[in-house]
């Protein structure tokens, strides 16, 4: 008798440590990279560009970086969008349920989904290459946005699914088309899933290094047009954090901060937008 | 009616979902080697009695429990009960049966194993022992090794009975244990239940009232959480003394 | 007017549909172009088992590569597995769900952390922390290791591994659960034997899909691993898995001849390889959820 309740604590013990290790690596990250980038943090830091090149120049901030990020991610968002969300109520909408075309490109979404970003970046490369392009924000943009489509789809995705059949039917009894029902009807009911799946794209697009290092390139510049490489945070990490010098590592520093309490926002914001706007929602 | 030793008795029995009431301050003697069958209409908390009688209900959510069921005299809400102990003494029939993800073999001895049997001989025994007590031996000897979920779903509820009598409980409870099934193995169980009164004391809840005509010695009636009325099954369905329970046996209420 | 909308609308929405389709066949096939020319010169079996690595002399052997994705990828999984399946359990069958509502959003913020952060945490605590361990084990080691590698790819696992299985547990039927409770089981004895045995098909899908996520991660491994071209000995030594190699050559990428096409190489074989054990995964994720009927 005994024996099988220290069984049972034995277990319970290992399983209370396992999960206090998981959030403890958690809370020990976010820590380590504020700690180390907060005093690193300042004004001049987050408003200049690096001054005598990202890798040697000891002065200078990351402005080049931010700007070329929020360029970066909000460019292929807004493209990623126009891709995902007519293909998303196309499925829901217009396809039968269990039609062909539907199920293959579910499917695609998944396995585009599992593709590590890494061969995203690899394939950008070969596009670039293809269309003669030389390393650029517009690269990067098509790439990343290649990169968030799936994530976005598959969000929304899941979301337009738990329409109700009889509110789409509600709108169809009023002689709406299936158009002006996907337009005025359930994109409105699902808005706040559909700009949760927006944010969660951004945020796995703003902090993607592997797939813009082949693709947006680096450079020192704020990027004016598209046709310029762009700078961004994670490759601002990656770069500076390899350098002797204790003043540019600085700036890697900084540069992780920054794009954590980017991070950390943009998912509490998810949570409290799909959270709140549910009221307003007809279940 | 004092004279019956009781080894199940309730005493001031509230439960709370939240702050939800759904059981109010129930005292209860169950008596012992007859079928006691709890009736009421749906949401009148019989589910939830049941369960609190083998402390299933620690298992939800936000679930308070307060009063005393005592099995053999011992609260089973004291502070130093062994939950797996007073569980091994109750055997549960659920709504659908709920065999274990392993043989037909395996489900019965799964209890035995548990408590410290590992006799392979005496593992034997106890299979065929129970599977004979619930009347399914004939039907599986031949495929004692096959997952028990190629059953039929009448015959699972048999295995599950048979699972729950190879732990050796003193108490049988069945929580509409044939709501699942077609008549006829509804039948098959309800036979069994009758034949198994002799050893055990069997708890049943059910919803139909012509099920509880036919096996009952005891009946408790529950509505709104409360408990009406409970008493010797003739008594109770010949002449009902509260008007609630009158209302519910002809149908008024439900 | 408004049907004509209607039609042009359904149009050019039917044309997007057809896109991911296309673009993972374009995806295929674009780097399936670009291997061909090195392809043409050597077979592929002995590129993937040659492990001479000197792009200058027109040598690409993957192998080393290959064995130091193995090594990083078999490190993580062994210290993210137990882990996390322990957390799931713990969550699903034992947590109160005050912890339980806590603690999902926090594994979600997790799996949100880019792979570059996890990459400074590794640099800036699990690199020196192995570099102190190792003269334990009578080793030297700079901390740049495979060790330090798994150690980082565990952590940015556990999300995935944790989602999943609780996804699988949750699956199964409290019912089930009680069945096993009533005979007098322990919480233990039934999770091991009901809800791990009914969710089995479901945790090895989970474990298939940390190893694909794992294979293909990039950034942080390749901030700590060292990135040497050699098969590694030992956990302590550094390794250089297949995505660091595509990643940390990106500048000289068109300078040398066929070096692109070697790189292309590799990330089509990632590309084969993880979506190999994705669809595994889904495979095992479907069984699971026709056994559970």
């Amino acid at each position: 008798m005994n024996k099988r309740r220290l069984v049972e604590r034995f277990w319970k013990a290992l399983m209370i440590a396992s999960t206090a290790v998981v959030i403890g690596c958690l809370l020990f990250i976010v820590v380590t990279v504020i700690w180390k980038g907060l005093p690193a943090l300042s004004l001049s830091m987050i408003t200049r560009i690096p001054k005598g090149g990202y890798y040697l120049g000891k002065e200078g901030g990351i402005l080049n970086a931010i700007l070329g990020s929020l360029y970066l991610a909000l460019g292929a968002t807004a493209l990623a969008c126009v891709l995902s969300l007519p293909v998303v109520i196309f499925l829901n909408v217009y396809c039968r349920k269990r039609s062909r075309l539907a199920e293959l490109t579910r499917f695609s979404f998944d396995v585009l989904w599992g593709i590590p970003s890494i061969v995203y970046g690899a394939f950008g490369f070969v596009l670039m290459v293809y269309f003669g392009m030389r390393t650029s924000l517009l690269a990067g943009i098509v790439t990343v946005a290649l990169l968030e489509v799936p994530i976005m789809s598959r969000a929304i995705d899941e979301v337009i699914k738990l329409v109700p059949r009889e509110l789409k039917e509600a709108s169809y009894s009023l002689g709406a088309t299936r158009l002006e029902t996907s337009l005025k009807v359930i994109i409105r009911q699902c808005l706040p899933g559909i700009l949760t799946g927006i944010l969660i794209a951004f945020g796995r697009g703003i902090g993607d290094a592997a797939s813009v290092l082949f693709t947006a390139g680096f450079t020192d510049r704020i990027p004016t047009s598209l046709g310029q490489p762009a700078a961004t945070l994670p490759l601002a990490i990656f770069f500076q954090l390899g350098t002797p010098f204790p003043e540019v590592r600085q700036r890697a520093y900084a540069s992780a901060a920054i794009l954590t309490i980017l991070i950390l926002f943009i998912s509490v914001l998810a949570r409290v937008l799909s959270r709140r706007y549910t009221k307003h929602v007809i279940r | 009616m004092n004279d019956v030793r009781s080894h199940l008795s309730i005493r001031n029995l509230n439960v709370f979902y939240g702050d939800l009431q759904v059981l109010k301050n129930i005292s209860l003697d169950i008596p012992d080697r007859k079928i006691s069958v709890i009736i009421g209409p749906s949401g009148c908390g019989k589910t939830t009695l049941l369960k609190s009688m083998n402390r299933l209900l620690d298992h939800v959510d936000e679930v308070r429990v307060d009063g005393e069921v005592l099995v053999d005299g011992e609260d089973i809400y004291g502070p130093n009960v062994e939950v797996t102990r007073i569980r091994k003494k109750m055997g549960l029939l659920s709504q659908k049966p709920q065999v274990l993800p392993m043989s037909i073999y395996d489900n019965i001895a799964y209890g035995p194993r548990i408590h410290g049997h590992r006799d392979r001989k005496r593992l034997d025994f106890i299979v065929r022992n129970y599977l004979s007590a619930a009347g399914l031996w004939e039907e599986v000897k031949d495929r004692l090794h096959h997952p028990a979920s190629r059953l039929s779903v009448g015959q699972q509820q048999r295995l599950c009975l048979a699972r729950g009598l190879a732990v050796e409980p003193e108490i049988i409870l069945g929580d509409e244990p044939t709501s699942a099934l077609d008549p006829q193995s509804s039948q098959r169980i309800e036979r069994r239940l009758v034949e198994l009164k002799k050893d055990y004391t069997v708890v049943v809840v059910t919803h139909i009232l012509r099920q509880a005509r036919r096996i009952a010695d005891y009946i408790v009636f529950l509505y709104l959480g409360e408990l009406v009325e409970h008493g010797p099954a003739q008594d109770v369905f010949a002449n009902p003394r509260d008007p609630r329970t009158r209302a519910y046996l002809t149908g008024e209420i439900s | 007017m408004r049907l004509l909308k209607e039609k042009a609308g359904r149009t050019v929405m039917f044309i997007l549909t057809v896109l991911p389709t296309l673009l993972l066949v374009l995806m295929f096939f674009g780097l399936f172009r670009k291997s061909r020319a090195i392809l043409a010169l050597k077979s592929f079996g002995g590129l993937l088992f040659s492990s001479g690595w000197h792009p200058l002399r027109g040598e690409f052997g993957l192998f080393p590569f290959l064995i130091g994705t193995l090594w990083v990828t078999a490190v993580a999984l062994v210290i993210a597995v137990p882990i996390s399946l322990l957390m799931a359990v713990y969550l699903s069958e034992y947590a109160p769900r005050g912890f339980r509502d806590f603690a999902k959003p926090l594994i979600d913020l997790l799996s949100g952390i880019p792979s570059v952060i996890f990459g400074v945490w590794g640099v800036l605590v699990i690199v020196p922390l192995v570099g102190r361990i190792a003269p334990l084990f009578g080793r030297y080691s700079s901390g740049y290791s495979v060790l330090a590698g798994g150690i980082v790819l565990a952590v940015m696992i556990f999300p995935t591994i944790i989602h999943v299985a609780l996804e699988v547990f949750s699956a199964i039927p409290f019912p089930l659960r009680e069945a096993s409770l009533s005979l007098g089981a322990t919480r233990w004895e039934t999770t091991r034997h009901v809800v791990l045995r009914k969710g089995s098909q479901g945790i090895i899908a989970a474990c298939v899909l940390g190893l694909s996520r794992a294979l293909g991660e990039t950034m942080a491994v390749l901030m700590v691993v060292g990135n040497v071209p050699a098969a590694p000995k030992s956990v302590f030594d550094a390794g250089y898995p297949l995505p660091a190699l595509i990643a940390n050559n990106y500048g000289e990428i068109l300078s040398v001849p066929l070096y692109d096409s070697a790189l292309m190489l590799a990330a089509l074989v990632l590309f084969i390889v993880v979506q190999t054990f994705n669809i595994l995964a889904r495979w095992f994720l479907v069984r699971a959820e026709r056994r559970a009927e």
